[in-house]
């Protein structure tokens, strides 16, 4: 369910109307003019665009925030903001190693100094050496840093067991989410019922639905199956595809695995399906993998599809068109901040490759900084390093405690009634299911807002905690869920679960 | 090309990127002031962190109070302020927003010519319409405002222009436009409801001693309320030109004045759909806007090193511009701010033809030789924009004083040669 003009709800709609009164009345007072640019004249596809993850719910936790720091009392002394996968602002440290990696890019003079160690040295230097004039500062080729591809290339190879990456397909990019929209905007082509469809799953990371709706492409939503821990269903993709053939022209098809919000890890046998029925479908697939080094169940593994790809030989290894992304903001690394990520593509056509190139090559190069991260992330340090003690502790200790972290959430979940929560195998998310009174679902359609979020914005009022409702993801009708990312401290984590379980329990009381 | 980055500025980001460095003896103490600043407003006091859509909230005040220093006192509301990555990024989302209609109600964009080839690939992604306004090369590429009315007056038959775009000081042509004709282009703004965006990266960037960077924003305001209130701007800066250099960071910002509030809640949300600008971005983006003042420890050094590359491309602009003019068939107009060198070349006739036979355009064709024969790579007129039948190249003025020199003899040298080939 959208909300009116994407900008927020309770106070901040009311807020946002009497702006509009104002203005008009403004507007009149000061004999202005009208202004070229308004929501009429606007672009009308960003004018639909929607992205939860910093949406309403979020601009309202703003406010909030603002509040207390001018010392409005509120039932909570801070505003907890688990609605975004951001490890470090929850208090996740950064890996000792990138930062004195970077450190030592960022002010070369300290090579000199005796407070780093050796191996982070040699590779700050090697990596400035790739450098345009030895210094992070100067832009490097579109595609990025030629020495980080190449090590992202070895990366991959050894990930996979072998199987050959080349350089070449390797573009380093802003973020996965720049080199994911990057793609789409090749694809995207056609009119009416011509135009691109891009099959998405639901409950989705709405960078994909933003990115569609800013293309102007059609969105064909293909649901993942929540009675069995949001698997991924062929036939469901059969059935999305048919029936979207009506009203588009359906050329790629989307996987985020690890799942964004479900958190599902898929099996190899589902993504060995999925490639055959891209490759009979003719979809242009693209694997979003960002979470790769984030499962934590057992009996789950993450198996890349380019590895799965070329394992199943030809002729799907030899034609299937492919994109997979990685990023350096979730792992064990969570360096968001950065905005360093990159893009394999393999047996994309040489001619379209060109072309992503040269758009690429519009906004010159992604920020260097990042790659040099990411640099680090593909080539960690080796048993034999001086920092890989440290390194490795430091890695282990952020993964052993996110899946501590995922499993309590889970088993907490579960224990309230009405609450609902599938394993969190993998990534940073619970994405618990709640059933809501009919009453409160009436409430929420009195006030034109989607039930989920009128949960979420009560609890956010009461508590200060802020989640994202399922509706920002897309969920089956008649269905509610919230996102709640696992990433604050365990003690914290506890008790925001606790409270969480105990408002969500007052609030079906209260709609009885 | 061989600037070194400003010790500070480098400073301050080792400290942001390593904090244990905050208690190393090696890092003057007014860095450690600006590295914890800027930490304690990420969260999780950490770079690695998304900061907010627009911004971490103190580097968007400090931009705003770095525009009302620059602009003698006129307010800048941080509120207007959006970090971006990079100018070309904000140039980019607001051009997005911006175009809209169909057929001949298609948004139309005017553009300098020739012009930074970001806006012609922008505006040919976002499928608007590009309105070319010539800059006057007789007169130093001067901007007139009859030539703004010429095109708009010619793209309304074809398109809804809405949009002027302004490069100041100029890329690729490097001129510096006056106040009067900064006031003139505002005034047209206003009077054909045009929403303007000034595109300023080069504003550190002035070397002839008769040029002033005048902002748009500062210009706007002087000219009193009618204007000031209603004429809807957007003003870029980034860290990767001025002194500073700092393309790979990909930092820059944007100042918005008179939009609509609703417009601003549409810009933040589609800011948010990429999360953030790089936050080491945002850092350096900080130290450019917050740099040194005297008293400070780290001033004098600063100081130095800021004029010294100032310094250095004032007399790499001159020494350019007089070693172009000394070869016959090369003009070069005043490098009066930026970093390039825009001359216009006299191509035979003969030459034009064989370009034409291997489909090529002829200063493309003399670029692909001169690249060929001398090692040289610079970007031929045509990717910028010329009057029909005239042919330019625009060369940067970075690389280093001595070897700059023998640069631009090699091409003295070619341009003579090939002078005589195609005679």
């Amino acid at each position: 369910m959208g909300l009116p003009r994407g900008l927020g709800l309770g106070r901040a709609l009311l807020g946002t109307m009497a702006l509009r009164a104002g203005d008009q009345s403004k507007v009149a007072r000061c004999g202005l003019k009208e202004k070229v640019l308004t929501l009429d004249t606007m672009n009308p596809c960003v004018r639909k665009v929607e992205y939860a993850v910093r949406g309403p719910i979020v601009l309202r936790a703003l406010e909030l925030e603002q509040e207390l720091r001018q010392g409005v009392k509120k039932p909570f002394t801070e505003v907890i903001r688990a609605n975004i996968g951001d490890a470090q602002a929850m208090g996740q440290k950064p890996i000792t190693f990138l930062r004195q990696v970077l450190a030592l890019c960022v002010n070369p003079d300290l090579l000199s100094s005796p407070d780093f160690p050796a191996d982070a040295k040699r590779r700050a230097e090697r990596i400035l050496q790739a450098c345009g004039g030895h210094s992070l500062g100067a832009y490097s080729i579109s595609s990025g840093i030629q020495l980080i591809r190449e090590d992202v290339a070895r990366y991959i190879e050894r990930r996979d067991g072998g199987i050959p990456a080349n350089p070449s397909n390797i573009f380093l990019s802003t973020g996965a989410s720049d080199a994911i929209v990057t793609v789409l905007k090749l694809l995207v082509a056609g009119e009416g019922r011509t135009r691109t469809g891009v099959l998405i799953p639901i409950p989705q990371y709405p960078l994909y639905s933003a990115a569609l709706a800013e293309l102007n492409a059609v969105q064909v939503d293909y649901y993942l199956d929540e009675e069995r821990a949001w698997a991924l269903d062929v036939a469901e993709l059969r059935r999305a595809l048919r029936q979207a053939r009506d009203r588009c022209c359906p050329r790629a098809l989307c996987v985020i695995n690890p799942g964004n919000p479900t958190g599902q890890v898929q099996t190899r046998e589902c993504i060995e399906a999925v490639i055959r029925f891209a490759f009979e479908e003719r979809l242009f697939l693209m694997a979003d993998e960002v979470y790769q080094d984030n499962v934590y169940a057992e009996g789950s593994q993450f198996h890349s599809f380019k590895k799965v790809l070329a394992e199943l030989g030809p002729p799907y290894a030899t034609q299937q068109e492919l994109a997979s992304f990685h990023s350096a903001s979730k792992g064990y690394m969570g360096e968001c901040g950065f905005r360093g990520g990159y893009v394999e593509v393999v047996n994309m056509d040489p001619a379209v490759q060109q072309q992503m190139l040269k758009l690429m090559s519009v906004r010159l190069c992604p920020p260097v900084p990042g790659q040099a991260l990411l640099d680090m992330v593909v080539s960690p340090p080796e048993p034999s390093d001086p920092s890989f003690a440290q390194f490795q502790a430091e890695k282990q200790a952020v993964l052993a405690e996110l899946a501590a972290k995922a499993k309590l959430t889970e088993q907490v979940f579960n224990q309230a009634p009405g609450i609902r929560c599938n394993p969190v195998q993998g990534a940073m998310y619970s994405f618990p299911r709640m059933q809501l009174p009919p009453r409160a679902v009436q409430r929420a359609q009195e006030l034109g807002v989607a039930p989920d979020m009128f949960f979420c914005l009560r609890l956010l009022e009461e508590t200060g905690i802020c989640v994202v409702p399922g509706s920002g993801f897309g969920q089956r009708e008649g269905t509610y869920h919230f996102r709640m990312t696992i990433l604050p401290p365990m003690d914290k984590l506890r008790l925001l679960l606790e409270k969480l379980s105990q408002f969500y329990a007052k609030f079906t009381r209260e709609y009885s | 090309m061989g600037q070194q980055p400003i010790t500070f500025l480098r400073q301050v980001m080792a400290l942001c990127t390593y904090p244990n460095l905050l208690d190393s003896p090696s890092f003057p103490e007014d860095a450690k002031k600006r590295a914890r600043r800027i930490l304690q407003a990420c969260g999780g006091n950490s770079l690695g962190s998304y900061s907010a859509s627009q911004g971490v909230n103190c580097i968007r005040e400090d931009v705003a109070a770095y525009i009302t220093r620059r602009d003698g006192g006129v307010p800048a509301d941080p509120d207007n302020i959006y970090l971006t990555t990079g100018a070309s990024d904000g140039i980019s989302t607001t051009l997005k927003i911006l175009v809209s209609g169909g057929g001949k109600s298609r948004t139309g964009v005017m553009i300098p010519i020739p012009q930074y080839p970001l806006y012609s690939a922008v505006i040919s992604e976002l499928d608007a319409v590009q309105v070319n306004y010539y800059l006057d090369e007789e007169n130093c590429w001067a901007l007139n405002v009859n030539e703004l009315r010429r095109a708009l007056r010619e793209a309304k038959d074809h398109c809804d222009p809405k949009v002027l775009c302004i490069i100041n000081p100029g890329n690729p042509t490097g001129q510096v436009q006056s106040r009067k004709c900064i006031e003139d282009v505002i005034h047209f703004a206003w009077e054909e409801k045009l929403f303007l965006l000034a595109d300023e990266v080069y504003q550190d960037n002035v070397y002839s001693p008769d040029c002033r960077f005048h902002s748009f924003k500062k210009v706007l305001y002087e000219m009193g309320p009618e204007y000031s209130n209603n004429v809807e701007l957007a003003s870029f800066h980034s860290t990767s030109k001025g002194y500073m250099g700092e393309c790979g960071y990909r930092g820059g910002y944007m100042e918005v004045i008179n939009l609509h509030p609703e417009i601003k809640g549409q810009l933040v949300k589609l800011l948010s759909v990429r999360l953030c600008p790089p936050v080491s971005g945002q850092a350096a983006m900080d130290i450019v806007v917050n740099p040194p003042v005297p008293g400070e420890e780290s001033f004098e050094q600063f100081i130095r090193e800021k004029e010294s590359v100032l310094g250095n491309l004032a007399k790499k602009a001159k020494l350019t511009e007089d070693l172009f003019n000394q070869v016959p068939g090369i003009h070069c107009n005043p490098l009066q701010g930026a970093m390039y060198a825009f001359p216009r070349i006299f191509i035979p006739a003969k030459a034009v033809e064989e370009a034409q036979a291997h489909k090529m355009a002829p200063d493309m064709f003399y670029c692909m030789k001169l690249l060929e024969e001398t090692g040289i790579c610079v970007v031929p007129g045509s990717g910028f924009g010329q009057r029909e039948g005239t042919y330019h190249f625009r060369m940067t003025i970075l690389p280093p004083m001595e070897k700059l020199k023998t640069v631009l003899q090699k091409v003295k040298d070619f341009h003579m040669q090939f002078l005589e080939k195609y005679a």
